[in-house]
């Protein structure tokens, strides 16, 4: 029987409830928000006992369904003061569905100065204290999990930055080969951090396979769904072979790729960590250019890349990571980034945020463009010891900016800007502003149709289109956040019809129901809807759907454009129903 | 008139990254793709100048052009 695991971490108790009948369609994002939109109080202190931190799977994860198992965690974030919902792949929200956990919430927070974990398996969850795993790294601690219950558990954890409560901090998630994928943005580790959560494992021992009320269907959905992946050169073969980082070099020949600080839109170093190059050195390593990140992931972006000697270094080595400690922080040695994906990894920090962090820094004068050695040498003996310049950078570029007096401090909602310049990217620019996250990449990818010519075209440097583009696209990407799959089925199903319809329909025929892909539309403007609300109520006004100053003020070369939409085009975002 | 032309991805497979190649006065785009084998359904991307562009624009001297096959991340 489906059903909710709170787990209070107060009174060191769980329950299992059944599923509310509003809850019951729902999965994903669409239920993380519905959960914190109606049980934490929007002006709560994010660290504090009234902040609840929610796991839900996907609406189809566990099923047979191509690249469905991703994991969704939702909290009111320290970072934003907004509502989050981060997503990764790993084994976890596989098994949560097939122990058919709709959601795990976490309540409350312990009087006391211990640790806890808590162990989930078909008879319930226990809660143990924890001492000798406090302060490890999300790698080793991966490891003395496995091996404290013999076999391959699921392990969702925090690492050194989390226990610290660091505004970076993220939540790991292992993957089958025990690495790392990350609950990224926005500080959800410090939440569960705060609850003073050292890991959760899961177990799906004695679980029977998931089925759907309509097998036949669903079998038939599930074969188009998936070749309409493998069929689509994004997809089937870009993604595959040269990982997300392929983009370093469209985005350095756009004029788009923000580097040193978003100065500038192009880097010279850019082919010594583009995809190509990454690609080259993970073969003659004998790394893997090509690895899934969650059971049954067809389109396998990721990779594992080894060191000079052969060994593994990273995995999940992400072009948004590359971009930002490469192009935005000037490091053009890739071992180097490399090095500071694994630390950042095993600190259990986002690397979206560290890298955008260090940007703002280098300007500061903390240590220079350029020096992968120290920014290595600060994530491991800084961030990692919790100095206090560890917790300055440990707490976001936000803070960063504002400690050394800055005004180019590249965050939209206290959230770092990801790997596309606002101002000759503009449509990305408009969801940076307007995404209930905070400044963020995922929300509206409207990169695919502003520079790769996916889903049609729009002019990345004109604002024609912009803001019906982005909104579209992020009511979008709320749908498919919902259904538990990765976000990159987005690029099929914006070219080929038969991607959304089989997805719509492998919906139905797994629940028994007749949805419609207006219905799917209308799933994603409910969620917005809802998470836009929280926000007004956690003081996130349109005054915050803004970019900082310095983009309307600086032109960025080589284009020499300035972000240029007015309050009223950005606010018209809001306007639909 | 000299034309920097750059191939990325899997186009650079037996071909070359990045070269200054001379072609006639008048040369359009696709020519160019087409005098590299690069058949018109493959490219995903041309960029000239930093700029998308369409296979019939005329080039002129001095032009950077980047062709890519249909590629994603994010």
């Amino acid at each position: 029987m489906r059903h909710i695991l709170r787990v209070n971490l107060a009174s060191l108790s769980s329950l299992r409830e059944p599923v509310p009948e509003a809850w019951a369609s729902l999965g994903g994002r669409a239920l993380t928000s519905t959960v914190v939109a109606q049980e934490v109080p929007p002006a709560c202190h994010p660290l504090g006992p009234n902040n609840k931190l929610v796991f839900a799977p996907g609406m189809l994860t566990g099923t047979p369904a191509a690249n469905s198992g991703r994991l969704s965690a939702g909290s009111k974030s320290p970072l934003t003061g907004g509502i989050k919902e981060s997503n990764a792949g790993g084994t976890a929200a596989r098994m949560l569905a097939k122990l058919e956990i709709h959601a795990l919430i976490l309540e409350g927070m312990p009087q006391g100065e211990a640790w806890y974990s808590l162990h989930v398996t078909k008879d319930g969850v226990s809660i143990q204290e924890e001492r000798d795993t406090v302060g490890m790294g999300n790698y080793e601690l991966v490891k003395v999990v496995h091996a404290r219950y013999g076999k391959p558990v699921a392990v969702v954890s925090v690492g050194p930055a989390g226990e610290m409560r660091m505004l970076t901090a993220n939540i790991s998630v292992a993957d089958k080969e025990q690495h790392l994928r990350s609950l990224g943005r926005g500080g959800l580790g410090a939440v569960m951090g705060s609850k003073r959560v050292k890991f959760i494992s899961i177990d799906d021992s004695g679980t029977p396979a998931i089925t759907s009320k309509n097998p036949e269907k669903f079998k038939e959905a599930a074969r188009i769904f998936a070749k309409t992946l493998l069929d689509h050169p994004v997809s089937g073969k870009g993604l595959p072979t040269y990982g997300t980082n392929v983009l370093v070099n469209i985005l350095n020949e756009a004029g788009g790729l923000p580097t040193r600080n978003f100065t500038q839109g192009t880097f010279e170093g850019h082919d010594k960590i583009s995809g190509e190059t990454m690609h080259d050195t993970i073969v003659a390593r004998g790394g893997a250019p090509t690895h899934p990140c969650h059971p049954g992931c067809i389109i396998r972006c990721s990779q594992i890349y080894n060191d000079q000697d052969g060994n593994y270094l990273t995995s999940g080595f992400e072009y948004e990571t590359i971009w930002g400690f490469g192009a935005d922080c000037c490091v053009e040695n890739l071992d180097d980034i490399a090095m500071a994906d694994h630390l950042m990894d095993d600190l259990g920090v986002d690397s979206i945020e560290t890298a955008v962090t260090f940007g703002v820094a280098m300007e500061a004068g903390v240590l220079s463009f350029g020096d992968g050695k120290e920014v290595v040498r600060i994530l491991r003996d800084e961030v990692g010891k919790g100095t206090p310049l560890g917790r300055l950078l440990g707490g976001g570029a936000a803070q960063v900016g504002r400690a050394y007096g800055l005004t180019r401090v590249p965050v939209v909602k206290g959230q770092g800007i990801p790997a596309y310049d606002p101002r000759s990217v503009k449509g990305i620019g408009v969801n940076y502003a307007m995404s209930t996250m905070g400044a963020d990449h995922t929300s509206g990818y409207a990169v695919a149709t502003n520079i790769l010519n996916v889903g049609g075209r729009v002019d990345p440097l004109g604002k024609d289109g912009q803001v019906e583009l982005a909104r579209n696209l992020n009511i979008a990407t709320a749908a498919i956040d919902s259904t538990g799959m990765c976000l990159f089925v987005a690029f099929p199903a914006l070219d080929i019809p038969e991607c959304l319809s089989s997805l719509v329909d492998m919906i139905n025929a797994h629940y028994g129901i007749s949805l419609t892909g207006d219905d799917v539309t209308a799933l994603g403007k409910s969620v917005l809807k809802l998470e836009r609300k929280f926000n007004l109520a956690a003081g996130l006004g349109p005054e915050q759907d803004r970019l900082p100053e310095f983009f309307c003020l600086e032109p960025l070369p080589p284009h020499n454009v300035v972000w240029d939409f007015t309050p009223a085009e950005l606010d018209a975002y809001w306007d639909f129903d | 008139m000299l034309i920097t032309v750059k191939l990325f991805a899997n186009f650079r497979v037996g071909r070359f990254v990045v070269e200054v190649r001379d072609y006639p006065a008048g040369t359009a785009i696709k020519a160019v793709s087409g005098s590299l084998g690069l058949a018109s359904q493959e490219i995903g991307m041309t960029m000239l100048n930093g700029r998308h562009a369409e296979p019939e624009r005329v080039l002129k001297d001095g032009d950077v052009l980047a062709f890519f096959p249909l590629l994603g991340g994010g």
